[in-house]
């Protein structure tokens, strides 16, 4: 087994486990931080492709995950500020009692 | 003195202006309103006074004093539209006596209109008119002239239909303006078609004007299809205007209908100015009315006008000895002066017919008004036949009626009605064509000193016959003082008009260049007009003198001896009744055959539109129903529908949008793998 390949497996575990997650869990937090699972599993594949890719000086792969780091935690403070202020209004954080956006 | 010519337009925009600004007072401001008026007036008069001095100091070696100023008023194309004003000795005299008398009229007026709730509106209407014929008397374009006799007209009518509620009066003042109107349509075809002979309005423009010698030369030159003079035949035309306005025969009903109106009105309107509109623009077209003609055959218009006139003053005269209406008789009495005065214009020229307007301003005022102080006195009474005896409880009043009276009658010497009646008879008597109209003139003279007998007798002499003379009470200062004033006047202008010193003649003559010849033969018309008037009066005297007037329901001694002429005249020989039965019958049938045919041919109109209409709307319904109606309710029915079906998906739970997400993620990558199978 290559390393390129074991590491494809563990991001898509690490994938796996955030989706499941994400459909799973009732707490809004819990399916945020799961959310936040599978963008690392994606960040990991950019790192493998890009260690194991033809061109490894490039240092290509490392700005991708860095501009994705930041727009994940800009992503996550936006998620919890949103989850926050639904708290306050509904006074929960089970998502299926948040259905008002139904059509 | 200049400053009077260049500010001629002053003394017409003066009253607007007070018209003006008291329509614009309110109901609490009527004081403001007549103080406005009265001030305007006599601003106007004063600068009239001004205007006629100036005319005095013209240097006579070279003509009359003639001043005018021309504007542009707009231009279309080539052509351009002058109007402008004219002070000549002619409108000199009309601008004062206007003032003047006007002056007198608004002051009298404060006293007779004293009770009247709208006397504010009553001095509005009253200053609009003095301007309005101030305009036609200083207008130097026949343009302007006729906007100005249109707006005279307007105010007329206002006035004559001031009490309104009143139906009679109503009536009056509508029969005055259609009756006026008839004459008018003659007028501004005159107007028109000289406008496109001449190609000018302007009477005087320095040699250019249409009454000047390049204009008139060009014009005796050419003939209607006819054979007739264009000159002669657009002077015809402004002559209808003229009788219409001047109560000339055939369009005289309306002036004696016209007393409905306030007395002031009657006076200021329907003796002294507005009816002597019509005589003044003869005098002022005369040199047009005047060409083709020798002094031995005079021109086709001045032969109309002199029997036209004639017929004029014989009618009203007869008419006037059987009214009961104090003011009817003076009414008819003013048409059979105006006859008069046509009869001088057209024998004797401007001067003589001028002449006698002048004086009969002065002393028709005096007797209107004294009329209104009588009728004042009496509550209100109009009819002769109900009064009586008021010699004694109105003795201002009847002291200055009785010289309006005299001045009227012809009474010689010292009044100065003797000498312009006078100088028309002179002018007749030597006429070359026939010599009626002077007898009718004559005959005129001696009916005209009857019937103003008869009134005397019915007014002030004798005893009272009904309540309303009985506590008749002198009018107050204000009205007696303009009665004076007037009174004075009739006497003092005999001493400028007598045959043997014209001095008022030779003026107005040099506005036109006609000089009055040296009376020859003029104490054979003074005996015999002297002789008329005193028969007259002793006629008069001995019919209703001494007690003999009759009170109403009694028939007057002219009744008792000449019952059938008696009933005649006073149905005013069935002109009113005979115009009932043509004129106005013909304009209704017409109407009637107007209507039945806008009714017939509407009809048809009306069947095929209903028709057409309707088959329209049947289409339009089928369209509506099945096509628009159906197609778009079963769209709305689709997207309804779909739109059910679609808001399903969209529960409002964020995990089942994510768990759609991982299905489509799944099979993404099922169907990728599929893709890339080795």
């Amino acid at each position: 087994m290559s390393p390129l390949l074991l590491h494809l497996l563990l991001a898509a575990a690490l994938f796996s486990i955030g989706l499941g997650g994400a459909l799973i869990r009732r707490n809004a937090i819990v399916v945020l931080i799961s959310i936040e699972l599978m963008l690392n599993a994606a960040n990991l594949n950019f790192l493998a492709f890009w260690r194991y890719g033809p061109e490894p000086e490039a240092l290509n792969g490392p700005l991708f995950v860095l501009f994705a780091i930041a727009v994940a935690a800009a992503e996550a403070a936006v998620g919890l500020a949103l989850i926050i202020a639904i708290y306050r209004r509904y006074q929960t954080h089970q998502l299926e009692d948040i259905s008002r956006l139904k059509g | 003195m200049e400053f009077f010519a260049r500010h001629l337009w002053l003394i017409p925009v003066l009253p607007l202006l007070a018209a003006g600004l008291g329509a614009l007072l309110g109901q609490s401001r009527q004081r403001t309103a007549i103080g406005l008026s009265i001030a305007a007036m006599v601003g106007a008069c004063l600068l009239s006074a001004g205007a006629f001095l100036l005319t005095l100091t013209g240097p006579a070696s070279v003509g009359p004093y003639r001043y005018h100023h021309n504007l542009t008023w707009f231009e279309s194309g080539t052509a351009a539209v002058q109007i402008g004003w004219l002070l000549d000795p002619l409108s000199a005299c009309m601008l004062l006596m206007i003032t003047f008398v006007g002056t007198l009229i608004f002051l009298f007026s404060t006293g007779y209109m004293a009770h009247d709730a709208r006397i504010g509106r009553f001095f509005c209407f009253l200053s609009l008119f003095a301007a309005a014929m101030l305009g036609v008397v200083l207008s130097n374009s026949l343009l302007l002239l006729f906007v100005c006799w249109e707006l005279v007209g307007l105010a007329s009518y206002l006035l004559i239909g001031f009490w309104y509620d009143r139906p009679a009066a109503a009536a009056a003042a509508r029969k005055a303006f259609l009756t006026t109107r008839i004459g008018d349509l003659g007028f501004l075809v005159g107007m028109l078609w000289l406008s496109a002979e001449t190609g000018t309005l302007l009477f005087y423009d320095n040699g250019n004007g249409c009454l000047e010698a390049s204009a008139l030369t060009q014009l005796v030159a050419r003939l209607t299809t006819t054979g007739m003079g264009v000159s002669t035949a657009i002077s015809l035309l402004l002559f209808c205007g003229a009788a219409g306005k001047s109560g000339q025969v055939p369009l005289h009903v309306w002036l004696p209908d016209a007393m409905e109106g306030p007395t002031p009105v009657s006076a200021l309107i329907h003796a002294a100015t507005m009816v002597a509109a019509g005589v003044f623009l003869m005098a002022r077209v005369f040199p047009l009315a005047t060409l083709g003609g020798t002094p031995e055959h005079p021109a086709v218009t001045l032969q109309v006008m002199t029997w036209i006139g004639a017929l004029t003053a014989l009618f009203g005269a007869l008419t006037a000895v059987a009214q009961t209406d104090i003011k009817r008789i003076l009414a008819y009495s003013t048409v059979s002066q105006l006859g008069f005065m046509m009869m001088g214009l057209g024998a004797g020229g401007p001067p003589v017919g001028m002449l006698h307007l002048l004086t009969h301003a002065f002393f028709k005022a005096l007797l209107f008004l004294g009329a209104g102080s009588v009728i004042h006195g009496c509550d209100g009474e109009q009819d002769i036949r109900k009064m009586g005896g008021l010699r004694a409880r109105m003795p201002l009043t009847f002291a200055t009626y009785a010289v309006g009276m005299m001045a009227l009658s012809g009474v010689p010497l010292v009044f100065s009605g003797f000498w312009s009646k006078d100088a028309i008879l002179h002018a007749l008597e030597e006429w070359p064509i026939s010599k009626v109209p002077f007898l009718l003139g004559l005959v005129t003279a001696l009916i005209t000193a009857f019937y103003m007998t008869r009134q005397m007798a019915y007014v002030f002499f004798g005893s009272d016959r009904s309540a309303h003379a009985h506590p008749a009470h002198e009018s107050p200062r204000i009205m007696t003082l303009p009665l004076i004033l007037l009174a004075a006047v009739t006497v003092g202008l005999s001493a400028v008009a007598t045959p043997f010193r014209p001095w008022l003649e030779e003026f107005l003559a040099g506005a036109s260049g006609h000089s009055p010849e040296i009376p020859s033969g003029t104490w054979m018309v003074l005996g015999l007009s002297t002789l008329a008037s005193l028969a007259g009066i002793t006629l008069g005297w001995r019919f209703y003198g001494g007690g003999k007037a009759a009170g109403v329901g009694v028939p007057e001694p002219l009744e008792l001896r000449f019952p059938r002429l008696y009933r005649i005249l006073a149905n005013r020989f069935y002109f009113d009744e005979l115009y009932a039965s043509t004129a106005v019958r013909g304009t209704i049938a017409a109407a009637w055959m107007a209507a039945g045919f806008d009714h017939a041919l509407g009809g048809l109109y009306r069947d095929v539109a209903a028709l057409l209409s309707s088959a329209g709307s049947w289409v339009a319904r089928m369209t509506d129903q099945w096509v628009i109606n159906t197609s778009f309710d079963d769209g709305c029915d689709g997207l309804r529908t779909s739109g059910r079906l679609a808001s399903r998906a969209h529960d409002g739970k964020p995990q089942h949008y994510l768990r759609a997400l991982a299905v489509g993620v799944v099979l993404l990558v099922l169907g990728l793998a599929w893709i890339a199978r080795p």
